[in-house]
């Protein structure tokens, strides 16, 4: 079988924001590749720049942030290199983007019909009617009841979780190669949060699209994903295919949020095991590593140096120095079986 | 739509109730007999009881009240003390006067206070969004009736452009037009910059651009939309307050309209008179009210409709 083509390679993308205090690196040397047709899942506490990737990858920072290196190949052809014209021709058309808010996502002033129609207007050239036929299409397509008569309705006659599948039918409308969707389910309930994962799961497949789906939630990863990119503090510390980031999960982070999942095949005893301490803020950052000041293993290196993002022999790429040759802590450590004994050990 | 617009004509039943019985009242609130008063100082006892009968001032406050009321739906508010003609016909040629300067001075901050106001907003900390701001500053701080004479000074008495008074001939609108509108544009500019400010930060800005939207696009329609409904408000108000505050720009331009006529009214204490214009400032606050509150429901989807 032929390789999968890559559908979007971001390499080394660096997004600031230069604020009063001085130069923000919200998204600092990000490199991550998505195959076409498949789904990658870029998971991280808040803060840690995902949002920010996402945009950038649409072009969409605002002051005072700006993209300030790296490339985002769509296709091959590099994104950063675009005239905002062209990029308006993309957006919405081959990138589409969805996002955490679904309440305050939609415009109040106009109908969730003129709003899908816009986008076959824009791209399409379509009049406003047949625009608004084929908005009726999507409605149905992302399975909302009575589709005639929200057609006609203001968004805020809708529910979280509906108004959500809206935004999809917005984003689908065009047919789009890559869909990122940035904490779709975060601010819907439990129930409807599975329902809209399905949804786009299932669009997936009959559409052909590939996916870039942020969430801070693992267990999500688990269950939509192909790829995973872990990312902390502006970069990404692990980058693994989803079978073998939770079968062999490197990065002492990968293993904190994977402890810090709740299970249900077995019975948990006392608390989940949570990582202490906080996401350092980009004007804050740490010289060394920076998960060190959270890290059990930490030794001397990790306070010093950064390490690099190297590619294992099961092709995962981790952020560690402990998978490196300057490795100075304890030797043959293994941080999946050991993270426990370690974390207790700190504390 | 239609059902609330009907609710709320409905609405302002009560409302016209208590306008026209505060109306009613001024008359009796005058300190002194009304009678004598009106029939003036000079006359005498039978004098002041012919007055008391022609005005009704011996019916029992009800009937005073009722016969006030279905008199002014006809039309009929009485005579002028000074010129015994009748109020309405004294009143109306005037009020139109007051209400056209009103509307076109509106208009001009309309106008030029949404252009002035997206501009500021969409070059937000420029130095054309300053310039912007402190001009605004400027016009919103000048007393109305300085800046007609500053404008009559250079553009009439200076240039010759214009003429010094009256009303009527497009040439007479301009600089008292000028003079009403340009606090108005101040204000609607400032409102209609933070209001843009607020909407451009949006998540649904976010998804239009996402969505491909032109920026222009993305600016006078999915921005403005929103941003115009506290707009709208503002510019009800501030109609509302031309109506009635405009005294001061009549009496420079010397223009015959209503406010300088009650100001003179009340100095002649010519009763009916003041008391039809009162009438007549409240009903058109009244209908300014209900126009607002229907436009501002009718731009604002996320109030309930009936
Ligand atoms: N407008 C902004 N101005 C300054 N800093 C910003 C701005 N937006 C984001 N950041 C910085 O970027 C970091 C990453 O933000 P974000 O990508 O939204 O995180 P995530 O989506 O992973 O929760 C934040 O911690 C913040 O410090
Ligand atoms: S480099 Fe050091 S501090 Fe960083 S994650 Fe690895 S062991 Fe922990
Ligand atoms: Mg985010």
């Amino acid at each position: 079988m032929e390789s999968p083509k890559t559908i979007i390679k971001v390499d080394n993308l660096q997004t600031s924001f230069y604020t009063d205090k001085g130069e923000v690196k919200a998204v600092d040397g990000v490199s991550f590749e998505i195959p076409s047709g498949k789904t990658l899942g870029i998971v991280g506490e808040s803060g840690s720049g995902k949002s920010i990737t996402s945009l950038s990858v649409m072009r969409l920072i605002q002051d005072p942030g700006k993209i300030k290196g790296g490339q985002i190949l769509f296709n091959g052809e590099n994104l950063l290199d675009k005239s905002e014209a062209q990029m308006r021709r993309i957006r919405g058309n081959q990138i589409s983007m969805i996002f955490q808010e679904p309440m305050t996502s939609l415009n109040p002033v106009f109908t969730v019909g003129d709003q899908i129609a816009e986008a076959y207007m824009i791209h399409e050239g379509k009049s406003k009617k047949e625009a608004l036929r084929k908005a009726l299409d999507m409605l149905k397509l992302v399975g909302i009841p009575s589709p005639e008569q929200r057609l006609k309705q203001y968004p805020h006659e809708l529910s979280g979780g509906m108004r959500q599948r809206v935004m999809i039918a917005i984003a689908l409308a065009c047919n789009p190669e890559l869909l990122i969707a940035d904490e779709p389910t975060t601010a819907l309930d439990v129930t409807i949060q599975a329902q809209i994962l399905r949804l786009i799961n299932n669009l997936q497949e009959e559409l052909g699209m590939s996916v870039m789906l942020i969430t801070h939630d693992l267990g999500v990863v688990a269950e939509t994903c192909d790829y995973v990119a872990v990312m902390y503090a502006g970069k990404v510390v692990e980058y693994a295919d989803v079978e073998t980031l939770f079968e062999s999960p490197k990065h002492p982070y990968t293993v904190g949020l994977l402890k810090s999942l709740p299970r249900h095949d077995i019975d948990q005893e006392g608390e989940l095991e949570v990582i202490k301490g906080m996401v350092p803020t980009p004007d804050n950052l740490p010289k060394g590593c920076r998960f060190a000041p959270r890290c059990p293993f930490a030794s001397d290196i990790c306070a010093d140096r950064l390490p690099e993002l190297d590619e294992l022999e099961d092709n995962s790429q981790v952020r560690c120095w402990i998978y490196t040759d300057e490795w100075d802590g304890k030797s043959g450590v293994s941080v999946k079986d050991d993270y426990g004994t370690f974390a207790s050990k700190e504390s | 739509m239609l059902t609330y617009t009907i609710r709320r004509i409905f609405q302002t039943i009560p409302v016209l109730i208590g306008v026209t019985i505060l109306v009613f009242s001024l008359m009796h609130l005058i300190p002194g007999d009304p009678a004598q008063i009106i029939a003036g100082e000079q006359a005498n006892q039978e004098q002041v009881e012919q007055m008391r009968e022609r005005l009704g001032l011996n019916e029992p406050l009800p009937v005073q009240y009722w016969n006030f009321v279905s008199g002014a739906v006809q039309g009929d508010l009485g005579n002028s003390i000074r010129s015994g003609r009748a109020v309405s016909s004294e009143i109306g040629a005037r009020f139109w006067v007051t209400v056209e300067l009103a509307l076109y001075s509106t208009i001009l901050s309309i106008f030029i206070g949404l252009i002035a106001g997206i501009i500021s907003a969409t070059k937000r900390g420029t130095v054309t969004d300053s310039l912007i701001m402190i001009v605004a500053l400027f016009g919103l701080s000048m007393p109305n009736f300085w800046l007609g004479l500053m404008l009559i000074q250079y553009f009439s008495l200076g240039f010759g452009w214009f003429p010094v008074s009256g009303w009527g001939s497009p040439q007479q609108l301009v600089l008292p037009v000028i003079t009403l509108g340009t606090a108005g544009a101040a204000i609607i500019a400032r409102m209609t910059r933070s209001s843009m400010l607020e909407v451009i930060h949006a998540d649904y800005i976010r998804t239009a651009r996402a969505k491909g939207v032109k920026e222009r696009y993305v600016i006078y329609k999915h921005a403005l939309r929103n941003a115009l409904i506290p707009v709208v408000t503002v510019v009800g108000l501030q109609f509302g307050a031309l109506l009635g505050g405009a005294v001061l720009t009549e009496t420079v331009f010397a223009i015959n309209g209503l406010g300088r006529f009650v100001v003179d009214a009340i100095r002649m204490r010519d009763f009916p008179i003041v008391q039809g214009s009162v009438l007549v400032l409240a009903l058109m606050f009244v209908v300014v009210n209900f126009l607002v509150d229907i436009s501002y429901r009718f731009l604002n989807k996320r109030i309930e409709l009936d």
